[in-house]
Formats: structure tokens, sequence, C-alpha cells
């Protein structure tokens, strides 16, 4: 039993969450490293079961029509080994009138070869409110290729937040692919965060169809890339229904050999809908970065601060 | 000699000098004002002196406490203690007020944070954590930059228009830091057409079309600035005038 405990904690070392957490009998949890469940705290109105599958786990998560979760849920996908593969399934059924978030902690601090693949499957019931706040920790060489894959389903009324952080490690490779359909008065917002260096990959394919009568959707992705590192953002919002608002809003900032793309593509199929974009791909801002020289950052620290707020 | 001399300076935009043969020594721990109208060249002198980029191919020489300064970057001359408040100050996306002005500080301390925003009259408790975005208003985000230059406690500071998007109310609190920044032993150079500033100073230099029309005590130069500059029907074209005559 000692093994386990030891890898949580070793697992949330490498967090801003204190395992005692996990302690709490009202805070959900679940911890997998590689393809070992090590702990599973469900609580009332949600239930959690997992399958060991090859090479991960199958995880279906079910929340009762209902049922207000106050504490966050703690996820946490770990593979403390330099080499691997995890595969996470997950299929998310989010009853009625409920709410819940979950903190995802995507743990690689060790990889030279780790492969992190999530295949969810996730449906919002109507006026339910669902957020997933994914943040990662990598090696610092990079050797990780993670691929979060989600399909999502907005009921009637129903909010979906995600958003996606790096905050520790080289980005390896990152290959986002979301796709969400959104039901009448339902909102999406999602937002990914992600600093790139050396020759660092990020993909992000985000996808949004505002089905239904006045469906809201925000997709924001906020990209720097260093020395060779590279970013892909294709972004794509489309309305099918009357007062159907949304944005697609990319910022990319380059430095060095880096090299960013930016589609934000947006397609409205009725006249009484809505949807902007903007894409922003360039250097620091040369009046913030001259701003903080002048209090004596060199230009390098002048550059990562900026850089740090951004990716907030 | 002062902190900072300028001495013959000339910089020139598309053939066209917006700072002509320009000498001038700033004392230190001394309040100055560099008045003049628009175009006159008053925050063209400021940018080359921070050295900012698009600013540092001058002809003549920027001393500070006796050696030039003119191969040094902006970094480096804000590491040897000068520096400069925007007329318009950046917005950074995400950057909290309190690191904002932690990234300036000489120490890098909260009560020190706290104190700046303080002098400035910002309430700490509310604005430590807010963002140096566009949720300020153009006085806050002026009375952060001025905060940030407390913190720094520098040898110069050059504050191109301080009070400018600054509410009646808030003014004293700009001036107030001003002195303060003296009282620290820094010398303060405020880039102004206005006569409320230009009362603040001890010592003042009237331009025109990037020249040294006059210098002065404050109250000499506004006397000047009221009856010559402000009714004159030929501003920034001081043709056969003479440093200290009429422009």
């Amino acid at each position: 039993m000692s093994a386990p405990v030891n890898l949580i904690t070793n697992l949330f070392d490498y967090t801003e969450v204190d395992p005692r957490h996990l302690k709490d009998p009202d805070t959900a949890h679940l911890v997998i490293n590689g393809s070992t469940v090590l702990g599973m705290q469900a609580v009332p109105g949600l239930d959690i079961v997992t399958d060991e599958i090859e090479d991960g786990i199958d995880i279906r998560v079910r929340l009762e029509p209902g049922t207000i979760i106050r504490k966050s849920v703690h996820l946490c996908f770990g593979m403390l080994p330099e080499r691997g593969v995890q595969k996470i399934i997950m299929d998310v059924d989010i009853g009625a009138g409920s709410r819940i978030a979950l903190q995802a902690h995507c743990i690689f601090p060790m990889a030279v070869d780790v492969k992190h693949i999530m295949d969810a499957s996730i449906n919002i019931g109507e006026g339910a409110r669902y957020s997933y706040f994914e943040r990662h920790v990598h090696s610092p060489q990079g050797g990780v290729q993670v691929f979060p894959r989600a399909k999502v389903k907005v009921g009637p009324g129903a909010f979906f937040k995600t958003e996606f952080e790096l905050i520790k490690g080289r980005v390896g490779l990152i290959d986002i692919d979301y796709e969400t359909e959104c039901d009448r008065e339902s909102t999406l917002d999602m937002t990914a965060r992600i600093a790139g260096r050396a020759d660092d990959v990020i993909k992000i394919r985000e996808g949004g169809i505002l089905r239904g009568e006045y469906a809201r959707g925000v997709l924001t992705s906020k990209i720097a890339v260093r020395d060779r590192a590279r970013a892909e953002v294709h972004n794509k919002l489309t309305a099918l229904a009357a007062y159907a608002r949304g944005h697609v809003d990319c910022k990319e900032i380059v430095k060095d050999e880096g090299v960013a793309t930016a589609v934000p593509v947006v397609e409205v199929h009725h006249p009484r809908a809505h949807i902007t974009h903007e894409a922003a791909i360039g250097s620091v801002d040369h009046k913030q970065l001259e701003t903080l020289m002048s209090r004596g950052l060199s230009e390098d620290d002048a550059s990562e601060l900026i850089i740090n707020g951004m990716l907030r | 000699m002062g902190i900072l001399n300028v001495d013959n300076l000339t910089l020139a935009f598309n053939g066209r000098p917006v700072i002509d043969n320009l000498s001038i020594d700033f004392w230190e721990g001394h309040i100055h004002a560099v008045v003049g109208p628009n175009g006159a060249g008053k925050s063209t002198l400021a940018a080359a002196v921070m050295g900012l980029s698009g600013y540092r191919e001058y002809e003549g020489k920027i001393s500070f406490k006796g050696e030039s300064i003119d191969e040094l970057t902006l970094d480096e001359r804000a590491r040897r203690g000068i520096t400069l408040a925007w007329q318009e100050p950046a917005r950074f996306e995400g950057l909290l007020i309190s690191e904002f002005i932690k990234a300036s500080a000489a120490e890098k301390d909260r009560r020190v944070i706290e104190e700046s925003l303080d002098e400035v009259g910002l309430n700490p408790d509310e604005y430590m954590e807010r963002v140096v975005d566009r949720t300020l208003s153009g006085g806050e985000r002026k009375k952060v930059e001025l905060a940030s230059i407390l913190a720094m406690k520098p040898r110069v500071a050059l504050l191109d228009e301080p009070d400018s998007g600054i509410d009646i109310e808030s003014i004293g609190r700009i001036f107030d830091a001003a002195r303060t920044l003296k009282e620290g032993g820094t010398t303060v150079i405020m880039i102004t057409h206005s006569l409320a500033v230009l009362n603040q100073a001890e010592h003042a230099f009237l331009l025109c079309r990037g020249q040294l029309m006059d210098k002065g005590s404050a109250e000499e130069i506004k006397k000047y600035f009221e009856d010559k500059c402000i009714p004159c029907d030929h501003k920034n074209i001081p043709e056969g005038a003479k440093a200290g005559g009429e422009s």
C-alpha cells in the first residue's frame, strides 16, 4: 500500500496541488501512473469506473443529473518512467443541471520517449456546467508526444470550458484535436496556452459548431515559439443557427527561428448569426520590450516576462 | 558639470533635424523641465538620452556622470540608472501590476511595491493583482508607470508628459512623486508643454524646432513661454532666432 502512496506523492510533487487534498473525503480523484490506477475516490452523485486496457486505462465518468460537485475533481495521468505509452480512453456523461470542474494533471517529468494519448467523448446534459483544466508537466528534454483528442456535445443551455497549459518542461510534440457541437443557448470556451522552444512542435485543431440558436463559442490560442519550434493553429467556428455568436482568437509570438501558422476559419450559415476572428503573429511588442528594458531588464528577460504574461 | 550632459546633439529624420545642435546640462538631484510646443523635439531628446531604437543614430555626445553613453544600449543605460516614463505607457497582457513593478524595483520586496503604489495614489490592496492591460484607464496606467520608476530608484528619470491623461485631483500626486524621486537623489527631467508641470521644476529649458531657445529658472522660462511661445504664430520655425532670443 505504501508504494502507491509514495508514487502518488511523487507525481503530485510536480504539480501545484498538495496531495493531502486527496485525503479530503469531499474531493474526488483518480490517479494513474502508466496503465495502473494508484488511487481513486468518487463522491456522491459522481461515479468513476476504470478498466485496464493495453497500454492504458478506459475510464467512464458519470455525473448524476442535478449533482453539484463543489470541490475540483483531480485527475492525475502520470508516467514516471522515461519510456512508454499511456492511452486514456474517457467516456464522460454529465447529467442535466449538474456542475463539475476537473483539474487534469498530466505529468511526464522524466520522459525521454513517452507517448500520451487521450481519446475522450464528452456529453454535457441540458443546463449542466463542465470545466476541464488540463495542466502538463513535461521533462526538460521534451521527450513527450501528447495527443489530446475529444469529441464534445454541449447540450441546451449547457456550459463547456477547457484550458490547456504546459506549466513545466518542454513541449516535445503536442497535437490537440477537439471537436465540439453546441446546442441552443449553450456556451463553449476553449483556451490553449503553450510555449515551445528548441525543436518543439505544437499543433492545435479546435472546431466548434454552434448548432442551436443563441449558442456562443470562443476559441482562444496563445502560443509562443522560440529557437526552431513550430506551431500550427487551425481553429474553426461554424454558426448554423440564428443569434449564434462566436469569436476565434489566436495570438502567437515568434522569436529566433521559430515558425508559427494561424488559420482561423469562421463559417456562418445563418444571416442572424455573427462570428468574428482575430489572428496576430509577430515578435514581442516593441514598446513593451523597450519599456521593460528601460527599467534595466535584458532583452531576453523582458521577452520572457512578456511571453509569460501573454500565456496566462 | 551636471550628471547628464547633452553636447551638440543633432538627430535628423529623413534629412530634417528634429534635434539641432542641442547642448543641455542637467544637474544632479534637481527637477528640470524641458518645454516647448508640439514638434519642438522634447520627446525625441528623451528617446535619444534613453537610447531607444530609432533614436541612436545621432551626432554629438550624451554623457552620464562624465562618461559617454553613446555606445551603450537601452538596457545598459537603464542599468547605469537612466530610465524613461512614456507619455503613453505600454500595456501588457496578463502581467500583474505587482510583477511589473517588481521587475523594475531595485529591491524585490513586496513592501517597496506597495509603497510605490501608495505614493502615486493607488491602493495596493486594490491594484497589486490587477493586470497592466486595457482594463486600466490611461491615468491609472500612467500612475503604475510612475510607481515602477519610484521602485527602481533611478539616478535620472525622464518623465514624458507626466500629467497627460491624469485627472486634476491626481496631478498633485504625480508632482509629489517627482519630489519624492528628487528627495531620493534622482535627477528628474520632465518633458512637457504644461505650465502646471513647468511650475514644479527648478530649472527649465525651452526648445523650438530642436534648438535651445532659452534656459533658466522655471519662473523665467514660464514668462518667456507665456509671452512668446503660446501666442507665437510661427511655432517651430525659429529662423533667425538665437539661443535666448525670440522664437
